[in-house]
């Protein structure tokens, strides 16, 4: 669906030239639901825009749903759905006209728009709203005006940069499930760009994670977390044996990150569930005794964290 | 075919906010109304003895309105730049050219309404109609606004990141085009630099053809002129419109 190679693009500013992607490549195949994690900043809308042919590449190349990006624009746009990070819903203009007018944009048959807006407005949770103006709507109907507006023409491939930012949590929550109901329902290609790491983490198969232009990750986030961050084990120690403690969690097959406190110790391992009763037995044996256990489940925070030695949100408010 | 297909689909939905908002329209004619009303009165015989100012007055008027109302229209398109919309179409295969073909159009759609609507008021206070003179004026108006338009659309898109930009060049280029003109009174009455600067005016030439066609001349090198300088607005404001809205990376 999406195959990009080398996809380069730097911005003239004031303050100099800014390379917002620097060599992107990347496939996507038919079906698959990815999501762009990174920081604000870090390239991910440019990336989308390059693939979606509204903005021409500094270099590089790319095929995406067939066609060429730079060959043969008009092909791809005729293919794609595409939901900007800003609002594509204008503010004077009712819903079901701009749901009309894109499907006259996309060159649909007036009949089958009409059929198509009904079905998306009932679709998405917009029934009632149709002759509602721009303004007159929430944040999360707009967003969901935003997602009908780039299916209207019943695209295979559907690009979504940043859909759910801004929203409360309850929308957000609301727009995901519109989404991967649609996904099960259609089996469409989707490829959303999100920094938030929850969303990538509990919505997509697979995810890239993009950190100052370059892609620096990109498997499925249990395979991201095992490979890259790993379980956290800590040991409450009820008598100060920690370092008789230490020295069995180094031996923990994939163990790293050993930290010793006063009366704990604490070591990253790949499956930490798996390993903690056999940990917890062998530390019985040597006399250690232990006040608590835990394991604390990776999130992709500590992904971009093992990946860049620095947090999503340091990273965040850094650029912000 | 399909770029005529896409004009259509930009201007039938910029027509539909225009439509449900009448109220603005008919604010709209107050303005035009107060300066036939108020001004009129002022200028004696400036179309000649036995010919009513009301000739004379209206077609400057009718520029007036067209060039103040389509400079700024870049205005309207800043903001569905800055807020997504523009992008949202630009990832669709219209026509760009289109795109904004279609909402210059409708940015007439008012102008035009108010010069018939204006003409229609003066018949009473004695205008004479010359049809097809006058239509000929209208369709020229017509296109000149649509290349003021499309000027103003490039300059929205150049400017899009300092809309202070937009309202000062815009300004600062139609204000002194319109007192340059000769719009309100006529410039023979004025000192002679401004006559001549009035000459390097391209505006002048415009004004002048639409107030011979409105004293019911066709056929006269004045029509000729401003039918050039309509020909020139309207292909360099295409040109550079259409190149910058095909550029346009928002
Ligand atoms: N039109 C532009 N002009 C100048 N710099 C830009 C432009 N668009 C993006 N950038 C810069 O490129 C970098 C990546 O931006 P972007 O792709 O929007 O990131 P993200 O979507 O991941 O937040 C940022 O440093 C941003 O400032
Ligand atoms: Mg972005």
């Amino acid at each position: 669906m999406i195959h990009a190679r080398d996809l380069a693009r730097s911005f003239k500013t004031k303050a100099g030239p800014v390379e917002a992607v620097k060599g992107l490549s990347l496939d996507v195949a038919e079906g698959e639901l990815v999501a762009f994690l990174g920081p604000n900043g870090a390239g991910k809308s440019t990336s989308v825009r390059m693939l979606t042919t509204l903005l021409p590449p500094s270099s590089g190349s790319a095929m995406v749903a067939g066609c060429d990006i730079a060959r043969d624009p008009a092909g791809v746009r005729k293919r794609i759905g595409y939901v900007g990070q800003g609002s594509g819903a204008g503010q004077y203009y009712k819903l079901r006209d701009e749901l009309l007018t894109q499907g006259a944009a996309m060159r649909m048959h007036p009949a089958d728009a009409k059929r198509r807006a009904d079905a998306l407005i009932d679709m998405l949770e917009l029934t009632g709203m149709e002759d509602r103006i721009g303004t007159t709507l929430s944040g999360g109907q707009k967003r969901r005006l935003d997602v009908a507006l780039g299916l209207m023409h019943s695209p295979t491939l559907l690009f979504l940069d940043e859909p759910s930012t801004g929203l409360d949590p309850h929308s957000r929550a609301n727009l995901w499930e519109h989404v991967l109901k649609l996904r099960r329902e259609t089996g469409m290609t989707i490829f959303l760009t999100t920094h938030y790491l929850e969303e990538a983490d509990t919505m997509a198969e697979r995810v890239m994670v993009m950190d100052n232009g370059q892609l620096i990750a990109d498997d499925t986030p249990a395979r991201l977390k095992a490979n890259l961050a790993g379980d956290r084990i800590t040991i409450g120690l009820a008598n100060s044996d920690a370092a008789k403690a230490a020295e069995l969690a180094q031996n923990l097959p994939q163990a790293r990150e050993v930290a010793v406190g006063d009366s704990r110790v604490e070591v990253t391992v790949g499956e930490g569930e798996a390993l903690l009763p056999e940990f917890i037995r062998r530390l019985h044996e040597v006399g250690v005794d232990i006040a608590s256990a835990n394991v604390r489940r990776p999130t992709l925070d500590d992904v971009f964290l093992g990946l860049t030695g620095r947090t999503l949100r340091e990273a965040q408010g850094s650029v912000a | 075919m399909d770029f005529l297909y896409d004009v259509k689909t930009s201007f039938v939905r910029e027509m539909k906010p225009l439509i449900s908002g009448w109220v603005w329209l008919a604010f709209g004619l107050v303005q035009p109304l107060l300066y036939i009303g108020l001004f009129v009165p002022l200028l004696g015989d400036v179309g000649g003895a036995g010919v009513s100012p009301l000739q004379w007055f209206i077609p400057g008027m009718m520029v007036m309105l067209t060039l103040f109302g389509t400079a700024m229209v870049g205005w309207s398109l800043t903001e569905e730049l800055l807020s997504g919309v523009l992008e949202r179409f630009l990832a669709t295969p219209m026509s760009r050219p289109a795109l904004l073909m279609g909402r210059a159009l409708k940015e007439m759609f008012p102008l035009f309404f108010q010069a018939v609507v204006m003409i229609v008021i003066a018949i009473p206070f004695g205008l004479r109609i010359y049809a097809v003179e006058m239509l000929y004026g209208l369709v020229l108006l017509g296109l000149f606004g649509v290349g003021v338009a499309a000027l103003s659309y490039a300059l929205a898109i150049a400017a899009k990141n300092n809309t202070s930009l937009f309202y000062m060049v815009s300004q600062s280029v139609a204000l002194p085009l319109m007192l340059l003109g000769g719009v309100l009174l006529p410039l023979e009455s004025g000192p002679a630099w401004l006559y001549v600067a009035s000459r390097f005016n391209p505006l002048t030439y415009l004004i002048e053809a639409e107030r011979a066609l409105f004293m019911g001349e066709l056929f006269s090198t004045t029509v000729l002129y401003g039918t050039l300088v309509v020909a020139a607005t309207l292909v360099i404001g295409l040109a550079i419109g259409g190149s910058a809205i095909r550029k346009a990376s928002i």
